[in-house]
């Protein structure tokens, strides 16, 4: 049994210790959000945060996560209450196919939780793992700066943490 | 009209509402517009529920391009109802019309106009039918949100109407669309309908459906073409823990689990406990343009205009080259099979739902009626990848496991090595200038290999060539002009006298290749934009005039003229040091949109790296729906074919594919992209709509092209200008 709080809830599972945790949260609690490209660490399609960092889910191994603050784009908001990053990929209509952007989203709100008013160029160091084929890129960095505008001071709100068995 | 044809009017419900628009006999000899002329009935692109909600159907599938949101407009548009109830149904056998591929930057032009059409002719029967019940003259009525509204304010909402539809009406000729001064949602940039889900985890795609008792499986592909399975002990997989089933039959090799992981786990063991025998080799990848210059090739004369002019008083020539590139969608691709009793649903992200349908009955024996093929989302797919195949797949393995959900998904090597590339290419130009500096001979051959293996017959998905039986290929041909394959955008549009264009068909195909954004406009539009750029050199002129000169089409001279105001185009005007400008111009197809390109880059000469600065686009799609779609895709496109121009090329040995992940084939990555790319838009209201989503594929790579030669002093003709190439070129 291995222990993981993802987005604020606890979810206890039964599941491979070696199992990645890109395939615990797609599989296992039904999360859509972290997509798989490429299972090697080099597209961040899979990318989450973990205590506040950008992650590749895909290679991280589920048993190292225990104890530890998992956030999926799922954590940041909802399709009737998007959270601002959300809203400011949806105010520069910031995707093409999509299937990158939740990956993108993620290692965007690692950027602004610690440095809330980047530059150009540190967005772009920070998005480098990411890569996007529809080349949607010069979007990405002006909704992440428009994000960036709009949260000023912001974290999430730390949720309730509930606990969930399966 | 015949009398049969009268009777079956007049049976069905509301006929007689319907038969006051009867067209007259010289109308029904017009061709319907788009694809109405395949699928005329009305009911097939529109239909009003009893609540007036609009339902629209289309053929073509949302592949990340918009499509879903710019026929909700059209509808909307021409019904007069708000955008948020249109619902857009896209390609699904058992639903919609059939309109082949979505590809071609077509979905506009064909769907696009038959539902604005179908949309417009919905709302005037409505009319119709409100004025027979009100008993007042249609054209005193008036529509809005839904409803139809009398002088004396009077209304019927669309949904009390409805019944008046009758579901076998068939659209007539005629126009009946809104004078685009009154437009109030085509031609806004309305929100994509798509995007919210995506940003926030919704379920958007394939990859993320979750059936009831659904299962995961994965292949083992063999490690090369033609290689066949010689040895296997599937004992210790079959034993793992999740493990359902190991599918073999023949060559073809596949686990099914019960879940993801397990599935992917178990895969790598039977990969292991494989052993193959060696396929067959590939060409030399050091040789590979001489291979391709020297295979077979079928001559095929596409233009050849002959005047009696002075011959040139000075010629130039060039070869250009461009490499093997990979669509490189960012998700495998992915599909789900269900087999029920003797009928096969699959869930995929086709671009062509029924071609997939037929190659699936093909492989499968199974009659189309029995297999019902829907699209779902899947990553942006850019041509024919993977998605077919994984629909191949997803059914050969819902047959060896019926009545559950099997989701398949490729491993990122899988895609990688077995999607069909963009071919390489060879092109060669001359041409003679006169005193004047005009061109009076233009000579042009493209060598390529078949633009287009997709489906059709079970050869075209690759799981059939390790069946006990396998299945073939069919003989690849050449997609004929105007649209042309290999020779899409051969003909250039300049004004010279004499024209000779040959496209070169190579049927036989070194590597597995079809249909990639663009197809040969890509590599004919980056030639011929390098051509005039050394041709306005050797003339001594500017580059934008050069192509005025030469270019008599008003809207081809619009965009260049737009293009090259907006970037402050002044070849005289001095740039930083090692940076360079260059400008290319095409008209996609030579019979879609136009789009113009200028572009500022940088060269370092140390590394050899080439940056784009910045870019101004022009583009004249005729009338715009959405604005803000249109610069999406050809920013977009902007930023991919830079990719294409400037890193990406296909590697391998001769014995295997080797670009097997992103550190093999690498893409252009946040820190390269440019610093700007505006798009400005000319609207042509009224006039119709020009495919764009390629757009600017070949315009692109020969802007940057033209900027790197300007900036470097030195022209380089083969693709891609990567570093090491530019570096190779700088010391030489």
């Amino acid at each position: 049994m291995i222990s993981l709080n993802v987005n604020g809830t606890i979810h206890h599972l039964d599941v491979d210790p070696n199992i990645p945790l890109l395939y615990v949260l797609r599989d296992e609690l039904g999360l859509n959000g972290a997509k798989f490209g490429c299972g090697l660490g080099q597209c961040g399609a899979c990318t989450v945060m973990l205590d506040g960092q950008a992650i590749f889910s895909c290679l991280t191994p589920a048993i190292v996560l225990e104890g530890r603050q998992i956030r999926t784009v799922e954590g940041l908001g909802t399709v009737e209450q998007p959270g601002v990053l959300q809203q400011a990929f949806i105010d520069e209509q910031a995707a093409q196919c999509g299937y990158c952007i939740a990956g993108m989203i993620m290692r965007a709100q690692a950027l602004l939780e610690r440095n809330p008013s980047p530059t150009d160029a540190e967005i772009r160091t920070q998005m480098q793992p990411n890569l996007c084929r529809c080349g949607t890129h010069m979007r990405i960095i002006v909704a992440i700066k428009r994000a960036s505008q709009a949260m000023g001071h912001a974290a999430l709100p730390a949720a309730a943490v509930k606990e969930v068995v399966r | 009209m015949t009398e049969i044809s009268r009777r079956k009017l007049f049976a069905t419900a509301g006929a007689l509402v319907v038969a006051f628009s009867l067209p007259g006999e010289a109308e029904t000899n017009q061709k319907l517009p788009g694809s109405l002329s395949s699928e005329p009935r009305l009911s097939g692109w529109i239909r009003v529920d009893a609540k007036g909600d609009i339902t629209v159907f289309t053929g073509k599938a949302e592949l990340g391009q918009g499509i879903r949101t710019a026929l909700t407009q059209l509808a909307a548009e021409q019904l007069d109802v708000a955008p948020a109830r249109v619902t857009v149904v896209t390609a699904d056998t058992g639903q919609t019309a059939n309109e082949g591929y979505t590809a071609g930057s077509h979905s506009m032009q064909d769907s696009g106009t038959a539902i604005v059409n179908a949309s417009a002719e919905v709302r005037s029967l409505l009319v119709e039918a409100a004025a027979a019940r009100l008993g007042l003259p249609a054209a005193s009525l008036s529509t809005q949100d839904g409803r139809v509204t009398a002088p004396d304010g009077r209304s019927l909402g669309y949904g009390e109407l409805a019944a008046a539809l009758s579901p076998d009406r068939s659209a007539t000729p005629g126009n009946r669309l809104k004078d685009p001064k009154a437009h109030k949602v085509m031609g806004q940039s309305l929100q994509r309908v798509d995007i919210p889900a995506k940003v926030t985890g919704g379920a958007a795609y394939v990859q993320d459906m979750r059936l009831p008792g659904m299962v995961h499986a994965r292949i083992i592909r063999p490690p090369s073409y033609g290689a066949t399975l010689l040895e296997l002990d599937s004992a210790k997989v079959e034993a793992m823990p999740g493990v359902l089933k190991v599918v073999r039959e023949g060559s073809y090799l596949a686990v099914i689990a019960e879940k993801e992981w397990q599935a992917v786990v178990a895969m790598r063991s039977l990969a292991g406990a494989a052993k193959w025998n060696a396929g067959r080799a590939l060409p030399d990848p050091a040789t590979i343009f001489d291979t391709i210059r020297a295979l077979p090739s079928r001559a095929i004369v596409i233009r050849d205009d002959q005047a009696n002019v002075a011959a040139g008083t000075r010629s130039v020539s060039a070869r250009y080259l461009r490499p093997y590139g990979m669509h490189g969608s960012i998700g495998p691709s992915c599909a789900i099979g269900l087999m029920q009793g003797d009928s096969l649903t699959v869930w995929t992200h086709t671009q062509g739902v029924y071609p997939d349908r037929q190659a699936i009955a093909a492989l499968l024996k199974m009659p189309q009626a029995k297999i019902r093929c829907i699209h779902v989302e899947g990553s942006g797919c850019y041509g024919h990848n993977g998605a077919d195949d994984a629909a191949g797949d997803a059914a050969l393995l819902a047959r060896a496991m019926p009545e559950r959900p099997v989701r398949v998904q490729w491993m990122r090597e899988q895609e990688n090595t077995w999607e069909p590339y963009t071919p390489a290419m060879v092109t060669e130009a001359s041409a003679a200038l006169d005193a004047s500096g005009r061109i009076v001979d233009w000579q042009y051959g493209v060598w390529s290999n078949a633009h287009s293996t997709r489906p059709g017959g079970a050869g075209e998905l690759i799981a059939g060539w390790s069946l006990p039986e396998p299945t073939i290929p069919s003989a690849p041909v050449p997609i004929p002009q105007p649209e042309g394959g290999g020779d899409r955008n051969a003909i250039p549009l300049y004004n010279v006298p004499n024209m000779k264009v040959v496209s070169h068909f190579i049927p036989e195909m070194p590597l597995r290749v079809s249909a990639m954004r663009g197809l040969g406009a890509y590599m004919n539009v980056f030639s011929i934009e390098s051509f005039m750029h050394e041709l306005a050199e050797a003339a001594g002129a500017d580059q934008v005039a050069f192509r005025l000169k030469h270019l008599s089409d008003p809207r081809a001279r619009d965009v260049i003229n737009l293009a090259a105001e907006r970037f402050g185009w002044n070849a005289a005007a001095p740039l930083a040091k090692d940076h360079g400008r260059g400008f290319a111009f095409a008209r996609y197809k030579n019979l879609a949109a136009y789009a113009a390109v200028a572009v500022e880059v940088s060269v370092d000469r140390e590394s050899g790296l080439v940056r784009v600065i910045r870019a101004d686009i022009a583009v004249d799609s005729g009338e715009v729906v959405n604005p803000d779609g249109i610069r999406n895709q050809i920013q977009g496109g902007f930023v991919q074919s830079s990719s294409w121009t400037l890193v990406e090329e296909l590697r391998w040995s001769t014995a295997a594919i080797t670009s097997r992940d992103w550190g093999g084939y690498p893409i252009l990555r946040f820190q390269n992209v440019p610093q700007s790319v505006t798009v400005h838009l000319i609207d042509r209201p009224g006039l119709p709509f020009l495919g764009t989503g390629e757009a600017a594929q070949g315009p692109t790579a020969a802007a940057i092209a033209n900027a790197v030669a300007d900036a470097a002093k030195l022209r380089v003709r083969q693709l891609p200008l990567s570093p090491t190439r530019m570096k190779a070129a700088l010391s030489a």
